[in-house]
């Protein structure tokens, strides 16, 4: 636990250090996220007991985080009390914005991926 | 020393301290949670969104500022971004069948995180958004860990981006079904894909609940159109900078 902890950890400062000394508009934590996938896909195949037991340890600890996903957002999101008049003074538009955007994604992504996935199943 | 004036006192002493404004937003999220099992996961009791305003409510009648809440709550936002680096796993787990799909998932991936923000700045910008809100609004499709990290870094409001992104999760996973029905789109992998990279997370919840197929394919829409827009928002925003 305090293991898997400990590597999240790492990866995440690696991600800040990396978007601070490069200067990069990715946050630094969505880069420790690839670094990790890296990591993890790299060490896939190696099937050292040590190795595989250090990896369950590490799915189990983050799958728990993320079971808390939801409460994280809590504190930064009562911030919008601050942010009150700003809300309400658009509040139609964006409820437009946001409807009418979610719905065209779908729509549009639901046929790429149809297209795409069929072209290859027709080859 | 008169009864009242001594919790007065202890009150006094409470509310400086970092214990009860952690325990105020634990507390209101797990009477959330409650609720929305209760509810037999009704959409719009979606847990997330009534913590904030159960905990914001409590803050506005007790006249507190945000700045003394967050000072007591940041221990909790602190785990944001090892949550962060943690959605590598849910990607990891599922590689096989990123790599089973790899062309469609990439090119779906790319035009679709590309079409999000597209269609949502250019809807900012015919109803006249302010800039600000244009900037909290763009990465809205995405989830909310990333979401409000891009929204930092462009200049953003991070607190109305995670409103935003969970309306967008909601309102994605309240109307997905109906909307993919009307259009026909019966394969699940597809259905799935939709969801996950239109509604984040909560839609894909909602995917899973529906199709264990839809599920994986939702997940890994999530994820990776997290990666990639925090890749393309920046660069597009720099291009289109001197417009907002």
């Amino acid at each position: 636990m305090l293991g898997a902890f400990f590597t999240i950890f790492i990866f995440q400062l690696a991600g800040e250090a990396i978007q601070k000394y490069f200067d990069l508009a990715i946050p630094g934590p969505v880069l420790g996220l690839v670094l990790m996938l890296f990591m993890l896909l790299l060490t896939h195949r190696n099937l050292n007991p040590a190795v595989t037991h250090f990896r369950t340890k590490m799915i189990t600890s983050a799958e728990q985080l993320l079971g808390y996903l939801s409460l994280l957002f809590v504190p930064i999101g009562v911030g919008v009390i601050m942010h009150l008049q700003l809300l309400e003074a658009q509040l139609l538009r964006i409820i437009a914005i946001i409807v009418i955007g979610t719905i065209g994604t779908m729509i549009f992504t639901a046929f790429i991926f149809l297209k795409t996935s069929k072209a290859k199943a027709d080859e | 020393m008169s009864e009242s004036a001594k919790l007065y006192q202890v009150w006094v002493y409470l509310q400086a301290e970092p214990l009860f404004w952690l325990t105020l937003t634990i507390g209101a999220y797990l009477l959330a949670d409650w609720l929305y099992r209760a509810s037999g996961l009704f959409p719009l009791l979606n847990p997330v969104a009534i913590s904030i305003i159960l905990v914001s409510a409590c803050l506005m009648a007790f006249d507190i500022d945000y700045e003394r809440y967050f000072d007591g709550a940041k221990f909790i936002h602190f785990l944001l971004g090892p949550a962060t680096v943690a959605l590598a796993i849910p990607i990891y787990r599922n590689w096989n069948t990123v790599m089973r799909a790899k062309n469609a998932i990439i090119i779906s991936v790319v035009l679709g995180s590309f079409f999000a923000i597209g269609i949502t700045y250019a809807m900012a910008v015919m109803l006249q958004l302010d800039p600000l809100t244009t900037k909290s609004l763009l990465p809205r499709n995405v989830t909310a860990p990333i979401a409000m990290g891009i929204s930092e870094i462009i200049g953003g409001v991070p607190s109305l981006t995670a409103i935003i992104t969970i309306v967008t999760g909601i309102i994605g996973a309240a109307l997905g079904t109906f909307v993919l029905d009307l259009f026909r789109i019966r394969d699940m992998a597809a259905r799935g894909f939709a969801f996950g990279l239109a509604s984040h997370g909560i839609g894909t919840a909602r995917a899973m609940a529906k199709d264990k197929d839809a599920g994986v394919f939702a997940a890994v829409a999530m994820g990776l159109s997290g990666i990639v827009t925090a890749a393309m928002i920046p660069l597009v925003f720099f291009i289109i900078r001197d417009f907002l």
